[in-house]
Parts: C-alpha cells; structure tokens; sequence
C-alpha cells in the first residue's frame, strides 16, 4: 500500500548524483567606472557523480558568482553548465543550495520552512509534513517544530538550512560558505553533520569556502581559484580515508602535508586579492 | 516593590493630569472667567452624551450614527487597504510598472486629498458612497507606498533560496514577498486606520444624511461647543478601540519578530 504513496516516492533515493560539468564558463558584470568588470574568466571544472569537491580562493574572488550560476540564478556571460551532458538551463530540480547568509524564512516555523521544499515543489501538506519531520530528527531539532527562526541559536538555524535543502534530496548540492558565520565550535561540528548526511545521501557537491582547513577536512578534491577574475589555478586530491572526521582529521600528518602545499598555491592569490583591496582604498 | 509602584504611579499621573485639566477647564467656566457659550463644558459635554446615549440625537439613536461612520470607515478601509497592498506589492516587484505608474502616485499623491471628499459629494450624493470613496483615497496612498517600500525591500536571498526550494513565482510573492512586506504595510495600518476616521467624518461635515460627522456639524450650526465635543468622544472612543484590534492582529501576524521588550529600568 505504502510503496505507492508519494511519500516514498520522495523518499526513494533519487538518481544517481550527476556528473557536473563548467566549461568555459565566464561571467561580466556592467561597470560604469572600468566599462565591464570579469568576474569569472573560462572556467573549466569537472565534478564527478557523488564527488565533494571544494572551491577555495581568496575572499572576493567571484566563488558565489560561479554558483549562482550553476544554480541558475545567474546566467553566464558565456560558457556552459552541463549535467550528465545536459545543458542546465535556468533553476535545476536536481539542485540544491545553502547559502552563505541565512535564508531560511523568518516568518515560517523550523517545520514550516523545512517543509517548504517539498511544497513548492507540488507533494501535498500532508506528506510534506511526514518528510520535514523526518528531517527535523535527522538534524537532531526535536521539540524545535514550532519555533521561529529567532528563537533559535545560529548553529540550530544552520541545521534548519540543511534539512531545508536535503529534503528536497538534491543531486548536486551547492554551498556558499555556509558555516562562516558560526563560531569555530559550531562550526567543526555542523562540518561534522555535513559529512554524515552527504555520506548517507550521496550528491555532487561544490562547496565554496576561504577557510582551506574546512575545505581540506570536508572535500575529495580542493580546486584553487585565482584571484578576480576566477578560473582554476590548480586542483588537488585529498586522499584522506572516508568515513572521515573533519575535527580529527586535521591533526593527520597527510592532512597537515596537504594544507602546506595548497597554502602555497592559494597564498599568491591571496596576496593579490590583498594589494588589491588596499589598493582600491 | 519598586516596579510594583512604577507601574502604578504612571497611570495615576497620566488620569490625575487629566482631571487637572477638565476641572480647570469647568471651574474657568463655573467661575466665568470663559464663556460657557463659546468654549462649553466637561459637564455640559457629558450632559450632551448622556442625552444622546438615552433620547438618541436629533438624526436617531446613537448607535445608529455611530455605525453610519463606522460602516464608512470599515468599508472604506478594506478597499483601500486591499489595493494600497496590492498595487504596492507588484509594482514594488516590477520595476517596468514602478517606473511607468510612481510619477502618477506621486502626482496624486501632493494634491491635498481631503478636498476630494467635496468631488465625491457631487459624483455620489449625499449617501455612504462619497464617505467610502473618501476613506479609499486616503487609506489607499499611505498603505501604497509602504507595501511599494516593502516589497521592494525584500532580502533577495530568501527570494534566491525559495526560488532553488522550487518556488516558482506566485509561491515566491505568497510565501517570501508577502510576508516579508507585511511588517511595512502593518505600520502603516495604524496612520491609514487614523486617517480612515477622519475621511468619513469629514465627509459627513461636508455633506450627509447620518453620521458623527453630520451630527458634530449640526451641533457646530447650533452653535453648540458641547455637542462637538460629545461627537468628538464617541469618534475618538471608536478609533482607540479599533487602534487595540489592529494590535491584536499584528500579534498575531508578526508572532515570528522577537518583539523587543521595554527595557525597565532597574535602579
């Protein structure tokens, strides 16, 4: 009987996560002072399916501009964003997003916005409910159901957030910085969350960050962006065991190998991005 | 104790003010040092008001003025409120309309509205109508611009994520744009509410068959200072009680804001 309710038909797992492909993607933004101003320049990137790779570079660098643009929110100047070799055009169903600032929605209850997802997208109140309210015990917000977002600390809102986009069970999954506004206590611990729900859902996911130890700790592969305008620098394989713990993996000597040689490669960019601010002031 | 005691000297300050001031205003007149005939009473007034309240007025029972004005108001409120927001709110998402319509608004806005009541007399009649037009006008433009403010105010990552969340227009404006405006265009329900009262009353002093308004004017064409001021209670009775219902509704409304609590001092 069950097994033809919508409610397992969103629970099932979804196709598998896609292959995610950039390519020559580039993004201008109108600038009055210098006429046009690049932001993103010929960016080629290749996400396997179910690979979590991080985007790492110096603040300011058009990271976000890159996702917002493959989520559709953006279009691109020029280039593409393929998934299994199909051209996204516009808002993906398969995508899903964790922004860097709080999105969840102020006036709604912590179920109300987790079971937004699935409301917008059609599946009646009923099962909605059902599957925000697994979620909520999948992020550990029991007893949380009627609160508003203000009511809660920045880590719970954070959680909220997560479930907010995994219920929709995405294949690629993209987030911009999403634990930078969490103190590092909170923050080592939602990684830690991240980590366990990605390992048990499995999606693509591009993880945009300037914190090369969260990039590191979480990722199979740390991609460097150079400063303004972005494109690849060089990409790097962490081959650090999984299942994995972001807090004790950074004291792993391969972990400790692998942030100096990056730090290097990143530092440059960094110190660019640096001039240049200080420049512009 | 001490908050105990606050709490209960600001009230007895703000009604031992208040009797200060009546009883003065009756012993000025008690002792002649006013004219009665000019300026009236406090007693007179609550003579006038009782009367009102037992014989009914000239124009019939109290009540049934009051809900002429009230009818009015309500009436005209809810039109005007419910086109200030939704003009406001789609002009305030698209920017081609707001372009095109706000040097309109905005024209319409600087001419002195109230004037108007004297063209819906003459387009209306006498009856509710021209009151109810009145009050559209003026509910309308203050609850406009801040549903316009509001709208346009939205933080555009909540409309980023519902849109990701798979919300496609309609479900952006209903669940992000709507609720997030609504603190603007609450704020501006307590002005409209204010200005509504004041439509259908002047309406009425300029021309009606029932009504506050009608009955203050006849009162003023008496040359009878105490029933103005009678018309003036009941008025103001109606906009304080329905200034509290507003309240109750933004409670509710906006359960979700952390409402910021008076800091009391504790000295």
């Amino acid at each position: 009987m069950r097994s033809s309710s919508p409610a397992d038909d969103a629970q099932a797992p979804e196709a598998a996560p896609p292959l995610l492909e950039l390519s020559a993607l580039t993004k201008r933004f109108a600038d009055p002072k210098q006429g046009e101003r690049t932001v993103v320049e010929d960016l080629d990137l290749r996400v396997p399916p179910g690979e979590f790779c991080a985007l790492v570079g110096p603040t300011g660098c058009g990271k976000s501009t890159v996702l917002s643009m493959i989520a559709g929110l953006e279009r691109p100047s020029s280039g593409t964003v393929t998934a299994d070799g199909v051209r996204l055009a516009g808002i993906d169903p398969r995508t899903g997003f964790v922004f860097q600032k709080d999105a969840v929605f102020p006036w709604k209850t912590v179920l109300a916005n987790i079971a937004a997802g699935p409301r917008f997208r059609g599946v009646d109140r009923q099962t909605a409910i059902e599957l925000a309210h697994e979620w909520i015990i999948r992020v550990g917000l029991e007893g949380f159901e009627q609160h508003y977002p203000d009511q809660l600390s920045g880590g719970m809102r954070k959680r909220v957030a997560l479930a907010q986009t995994f219920v929709n069970r995405p294949g690629i999954l993209l987030m911009d910085e999403p634990f930078s506004g969490l103190d590092a206590q909170t923050r080592q611990i939602m990684a830690e969350e991240l980590l366990g729900l990605w390992e048990s859902l499995g999606a693509s996911v591009l993880f945009v960050t300037h914190d090369l130890e969260e990039a590191i700790a979480l990722a199979d592969r740390v991609v460097v962006l150079t400063a303004r305008p972005a494109t690849v620098k060089k990409e790097f394989t962490v081959e650090l065991p999984r299942p994995r713990s972001p807090r004790k993996i950074r004291f792993d000597p391969r972990f400790v190998r692998l942030h100096e040689e990056i730090w290097s490669c990143l530092s440059d960019e960094v110190q660019i991005a640096y001039a240049r601010a200080t420049a512009a002031r | 104790m001490k908050t105990i005691a606050r709490r209960t000297t600001v009230p007895a300050i703000q009604i031992g003010l208040l009797a200060a001031l009546l009883g003065a205003w009756q012993l000025a007149v008690d002792t002649k040092r006013i004219s009665v005939f000019f300026f009236g009473s406090p007693a007179g007034t609550w003579r006038e008001l009782y009367e009102w309240i037992r014989r009914g007025t000239v124009q019939g029972p109290l009540w049934q003025q009051a809900w002429v004005t009230l009818q009015e108001t309500l009436i005209g409120f809810a039109i005007g409120v419910v086109l200030g927001v939704l003009l406001g709110l789609v002009l305030g998402r698209i920017p081609l309309l707001a372009r095109v319509f706000t040097v309109y608004i905005g024209t319409m806005n600087s001419i002195p509205r109230i004037v108007l009541g004297s063209v819906f007399i003459i387009w209306f009649g006498t009856g509710m109508g021209s009151k109810i037009a009145l009050v559209v006008v003026l509910v309308f433009f203050s609850v406009f611009f801040n549903a316009f403010q509001g709208a346009r105010d939205v933080d555009q990552n909540l409309i980023a994520n519902a849109r990701v969340l798979g919300a496609r227009r309609g479900s952006v404006m209903l669940h992000v744009v709507f609720p997030s405006a609504f603190s603007w265009i609450i704020a501006s329900l307590r002005v409209a509410f204010g200005l509504a009262i004041t439509g259908a009353v002047v309406g009425e002093l300029l021309g009606a068959t029932q009504g506050l308004g009608l009955l203050i004017q006849q009162s003023q064409g008496n040359f009878d200072p105490d029933g103005v001021y009678a018309g003036l209670v009941v008025t103001t009775l109606l906009a304080l009680v329905a200034e509290g219902l507003i309240t109750l509704l933004e409670r509710r409304l906006l359960r979700w804001k952390p409402r910021r609590r008076p800091q009391t001092a504790t000295t």
